[in-house]
């Protein structure tokens, strides 16, 4: 055992720590795509790749079944004010198309851009929920004043587990940055 | 040992400031850390103070809310990566070539490095409080969106974190290296000190944990400047998902801060129990198993945010599980005292309190294990009764423990054991005092984190006041033994204790500048 032996082994232990460092900080960022699919597979936390999809073929309709949706909408940052579709509460039939009508008002004299991001919860309710139509697939700009109507189309999939009787859309408006707009 | 020519020239210390800029020493760079980590207690234990102060009685007195929450994260902040991490450092920096019969560390130059990145990174956080919009009042947790919305203080803070981080990680890479590398001859795996065993597994901790953190706070300030939005809802990010990544990294940092201070206990217990440790064996698996299971509990720090029942239920039972291997350990420590032929000098008395006050600390983390109970805990002063448990009881009681013991081999005369016991018992009475009633205002529902309280609190919260500047004053003490101890008093003995076991207490008291320059044979 050689000063210069074990000066060597030191560096080489040292060296392969450094690289797990590193790899756990790869690792830190892996953990933001992992969590989105893992997300995506099970549906938590109110987002779900299948509240974008378009079924092929229409859903059947449950007439048995009645589930109330409730909307809500807030705005943070933007001189927007949003109102929420009329029908604050509707009852509708798993398999049914519906459509309602959100509001924006630009409150400013300048061009302004908003995101909505959608919640849907309960969070088990979410895979369920299809958005077919929605002003939240893109960034939504308003001519300084300018008022515009905002449509939602969804289907609350039949397979919805039975004891959820109520889901509650609700969206965040934000002033839109220059990224992509929300997956779902 | 033999002594050649060679050490005798290296044996004369360098003098003044740049013996400690430039050294490479293991016990210099030791003591520095040792140093800095009692500043910073002070430091923090200041913050503390300050929100004691404020709520001493209801209403607003004293600070501003916004200061308040600065100081509420700044404490926290400076306690765990400015006292205790760097303290427990310090430890291994003095004692971990001792303990294995190696002459110095391994990356000797590295070391120095670690060290004095520790003053400017805190210094960072420290300015953070005097710049426009303040410190970082987020909490130490830095949880967004509100960490997304703060000012520069907050890009300060994670700046700091990129420094401390990169010390501690430096600081686990030099600990592991000396440890796999430099033990002496006849020093197998299994023969090592529960000290050493202790700080590598804690080390590989450090390691696998703090760069999940410094990616954590990248994204952070990328969100914050760059246009990312990796936890910015406005652009689609999700501020659960920091949480998920934080606590991946804050669980395994709470074994971080508590390991080293078992392996001090498991050095001291035996000493004056006058026994060897009882499960030397059990004691390095159940290390090992509190490690491997701190990085598959993390979300039981979040039960509220609306988790599926199937991931509540595993985080739960993880969680439980955790209570085994510290189990063991703490019946180890037990029966090592077990019919030993105790006495109770001042380190053994840390050890004995810390057995005894984690394990309180311990009870209510398992109370907070259980999902639906948590969700009335949740962020309550029952959480930060029970933090205060585990992280001043296991780890600064114990760094205590490992002061008084190993203070006679650094200075080379006794400590005050007058003074000793006085700081001892000051500290767990106020202790006691302070953070016991915060167990009941818990209960009745006081949040955390807010300056103001409804009058039903007040008496509790005079009572946790009072306790708290006890205790912050009474730290004071352990300046005095130590200043007293460096500058004289009984002459220390190699062996200090009686018959304690390890080889740093085969080397003259104090220990002279250089150590094992020859390795010692271990039989």
């Amino acid at each position: 055992m050689t000063e210069s032996f074990r000066q060597k082994s030191n560096r080489r232990v040292a060296g392969w720590l450094s690289l797990w460092v590193v790899g756990m900080f790869g690792f830190g960022y892996a953990l933001v795509p992992l969590y989105d699919i893992f997300c995506e597979i099970t549906g938590l936390n109110g987002k779900s790749a299948t509240l974008t999809e378009v079924s092929a073929k229409p859903l059947e309709i449950d007439r048995s079944r009645t589930v109330t949706v409730e909307f809500a909408v807030n705005v943070s940052g933007i001189p927007w004010e949003v109102d929420r579709p009329e029908t604050v509460r509707l009852k509708v039939h798993p398999g049914e198309s519906m459509t309602v009508t959100y509001a924006a008002h630009s409150l400013t004299d300048a061009l302004s851009a908003g995101q909505a991001v959608p919640s849907v919860s309960p969070a088990r309710a979410a895979r369920h929920f299809r958005k077919t139509e929605c002003f939240c697939f893109t960034r939504q700009e308003l001519a300084p004043r300018e008022s515009k109507l905002m449509p939602v189309t969804f289907v609350v999939d039949p397979a919805l587990p039975e004891d959820v009787k109520t889901i509650t859309l609700s969206y965040a408006v934000y002033p839109a940055k220059d990224i992509e707009p929300a997956n779902s | 040992m033999t002594t050649t020519v060679a050490d005798h020239h290296h044996d004369e210390v360098p003098k003044g400031i740049t013996r400690w800029l430039f050294t490479t020493n293991h016990k210099d760079i030791g003591t520095l850390y040792l140093w800095f980590s009692f500043i910073m207690f002070l430091v923090g234990g200041s913050m503390a103070l300050v929100i004691r102060a404020e709520l001493f009685q209801p209403g607003l007195q004293v600070v501003d809310p916004l200061f308040y929450n600065q100081m509420v994260t700044v404490h926290a902040l400076i306690m765990i990566f400015g006292a205790v991490m760097p303290g427990f450092v310090g430890f291994a920096n003095w004692m971990i070539p001792m303990m294995i019969g190696a002459p110095d560390m391994a990356l000797p130059r590295m070391n120095n490095w670690s060290f004095w990145l520790l003053p400017f990174a805190i210094s960072l956080l420290i300015l953070s409080l005097f710049v426009p919009g303040g410190g970082p009042a987020a909490g130490w947790t830095i949880y967004p969106p509100l960490s997304v919305q703060g000012g520069m203080g907050v890009d300060l803070t994670i700046f700091t974190i990129h420094i401390l981080g990169m010390s501690s990680i430096l600081g686990a890479i030099n600990i592991i290296a000396t440890i796999m590398n430099m033990r002496a001859p006849g020093m197998t795996l299994m023969k090592m000190p529960l000290f050493i065993w202790t700080w590598v597994i804690t080390a590989f901790l450090l390691i696998a944990a703090m760069p999940v953190l410094a990616g954590a706070v990248t994204m952070l300030l990328t969100d914050r400047h760059f246009g990312t939005a990796f936890f910015d809802p406005a652009g689609g990010g999700d501020p659960v998902m920091f949480q998920h990544i934080f606590w991946f990294f804050g669980h395994p940092e709470v074994y971080i801060l508590i390991l080293p201070a078992f392996g001090i206990i498991s050095q001291v217990i035996p000493t004056f129990a006058r026994k060897p440790l009882f499960g030397y064996t059990s004691m390095v698996f159940a290390t090992a198993g509190i490690a491997f299971l701190s990085f598959i509990v993390w979300a039981h720090h979040m039960y509220t945010v609306g988790m599926p029942l199937s991931g509540e239920l595993f985080f739960m039972y993880s969680t439980m599980l955790i209570a085994i291997p510290t189990g063991v350990k703490i019946f180890n420590w037990m029966a090592t005292m077990w019919r030993g032929s105790m006495t109770f000098e001042t380190p053994m008395l840390y050890a004995i309190a810390t057995v005894a006050l984690f394990t309180v600390g311990g009870l209510t983390g398992l109370m907070m294990a259980i999902t639906p109970a948590d969700f009335q805990y949740h962020d309550t002063y029952f959480i930060v009764a029970h933090f205060h448990y585990v992280i001043f009881c296991g780890s600064v009681l114990g760094m205590f423990a490992g002061v008084y013991y190993w203070l006679p081999k650094w200075t080379g005369h006794m400590y005050d054991e007058t003074l000793g016991k006085w700081h001892f018992w000051l500290t767990i009475i106020a202790f006691n005092v302070t953070f016991f009633p915060q167990h009941f205002l818990g209960f009745a529902g006081m949040p955390r984190r807010i300056p103001d309280y409804s009058l039903q609190f007040a008496e509790f919260n005079v009572i946790s006041s009072i306790g708290g500047f006890v205790l912050g004053f009474s730290q004071l003490i352990l300046l005095v033994v130590v200043i007293k101890a460096i500058r004289g008093g009984k002459k220390a003995s190699a062996e200090v204790w009686e018959n304690p076991e390890g080889l740093e207490w085969t080397v003259p008291s104090p220990a002279p500048y250089h150590t094992f320059a020859t390795a010692p044979e271990v039989k």
